[in-house]
């Protein structure tokens, strides 16, 4: 089965993993900056990161017959340095109309701090002033179900932004519903360690249904599984789900959210 | 796929996963000094309850468990007015 990879970073990747990837069934992705592993010292470091993930990228992915679609932001780890953050800010507006990028992500929470919530809202009413999708990191363990919640409280101060323009990534079973009550998107990510597994992504489908809801592997630097999603579709197959429910979660849905901007023009290989 | 077919698919997984949980406790148990004061470990206490109890959705109450409390009135506490 083809699938979509909407939330992998793929600069921290090999390029035998495009081609793994190809193997299995991925036609595209969606890579939204992030934190590097350590902090960038200065504007000049994002600048050479969004050239990376609007032109090295793509390149790299179309060699393995992938399109490669970016989002691009400074991340709620850096966001800490409001000042630097604001000098990115302005950066950013250079870059939106390159042919891959799909809108302002991955912003978002980390520790749930004053400053990373300034930052965030920032980004929200960049995104807002340039009719920009959204797709938002959840911070993890402890601290995922307060900033879930938070992230929320600020949302619903911008009407302005549609729901529907927005995803929140990284949900789990205390989250999932919340996010897709408001209406917004929803992700899951499949990580070996700190994140939900297969198994419980698929208990999750079940349990709340497959609107608005997609997968992703988040592959990174870390320890990450960038082939997660066919694991999924793999476990979806083993309990016995239909094919066109498969589809939706893996290709359908991230097509028709990334679709709200004009610039994802993928077409599906079977009408090829 | 009805109860006892997912039980006859998920059994052993569940067997070795509640050893090792076990297995971990003990190693702590074993070590020198003293964890059961850390607050995580009554945390993990109040989780293996959960989790066997007949309680509906305890994967998510687990979660819950586990997350910092979320106060309604966070941007006061960071003076940070609403940005409507
Ligand atoms: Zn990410």
């Amino acid at each position: 089965m083809y699938y979509i990879d909407p939330h992998i970073h793929m600069v921290s990747r090999t390029t035998d993993d495009y081609a793994t990837l190809s193997r299995m069934g991925c036609v595209a992705m969606s890579e939204p900056a992030f934190w590097a592993g350590y902090d960038r010292g200065s504007v000049d470091g994002f600048r050479d990161y969004f050239v990376q993930l609007t032109e090295v990228e793509p390149a790299r992915a179309a060699e393995y017959g992938i399109r490669h679609f970016c989002w691009l932001c400074i991340n709620a780890k850096e966001a800490e340095n409001v000042q630097l953050s604001r000098d990115v800010l302005k950066l950013i507006p250079e870059f939106l109309d390159c042919p891959n990028v799909l809108g302002i992500g991955e912003i978002g929470l980390n520790k749930n701090t004053r400053n990373e919530a300034i930052v965030f809202q920032e980004h929200v009413e960049l995104a807002i002033e340039h009719h920009q999708p959204v797709l938002i990191h959840t911070p993890h363990l402890e601290d995922k179900h307060q900033g879930t919640l938070m992230i929320l409280d600020m949302l619903a101060d911008h009407a302005q932004l549609p729901s529907e323009r927005v995803l929140v990534d990284h949900v789990e079973e205390h989250t999932v519903k919340r996010v897709l009550d408001a209406g917004y998107w929803a992700g899951m990510t499949l990580y070996p360690v700190t994140k939900c597994t297969p198994s419980r992504a698929v208990d999750i489908i079940e349990m709340v249904g497959a609107e608005r809801l997609c997968v992703n592997s988040a592959g990174d630097w870390g320890p990450s599984k960038p082939t997660a999603v066919p694991d999924l579709i793999m476990e979806m197959r083993r309990r016995g789900h239909k094919e066109k429910l498969i589809r939706k979660i893996v290709f359908d849905n991230p097509r028709a959210f990334f679709q709200q901007n004009k610039k994802f023009d993928l077409m599906d290989p079977a009408e090829r | 796929m009805n109860a006892i077919e997912i039980l006859d698919q998920e059994f052993l997984t569940i067997r070795s996963r509640l050893l090792d949980i076990a297995a971990s406790l003990d190693r702590i148990q074993r070590a020198e000094g003293d964890a059961e004061s850390d607050s995580r470990m009554a945390h993990v206490s109040e989780a293996i309850e959960i989790v066997g109890s007949r309680l509906p959705h305890r994967a998510e109450r687990v979660q819950l468990l586990f997350s910092r409390e979320y106060d309604e009135a966070w941007k006061s506490r960071y003076e940070l007015e609403s940005r409507a």
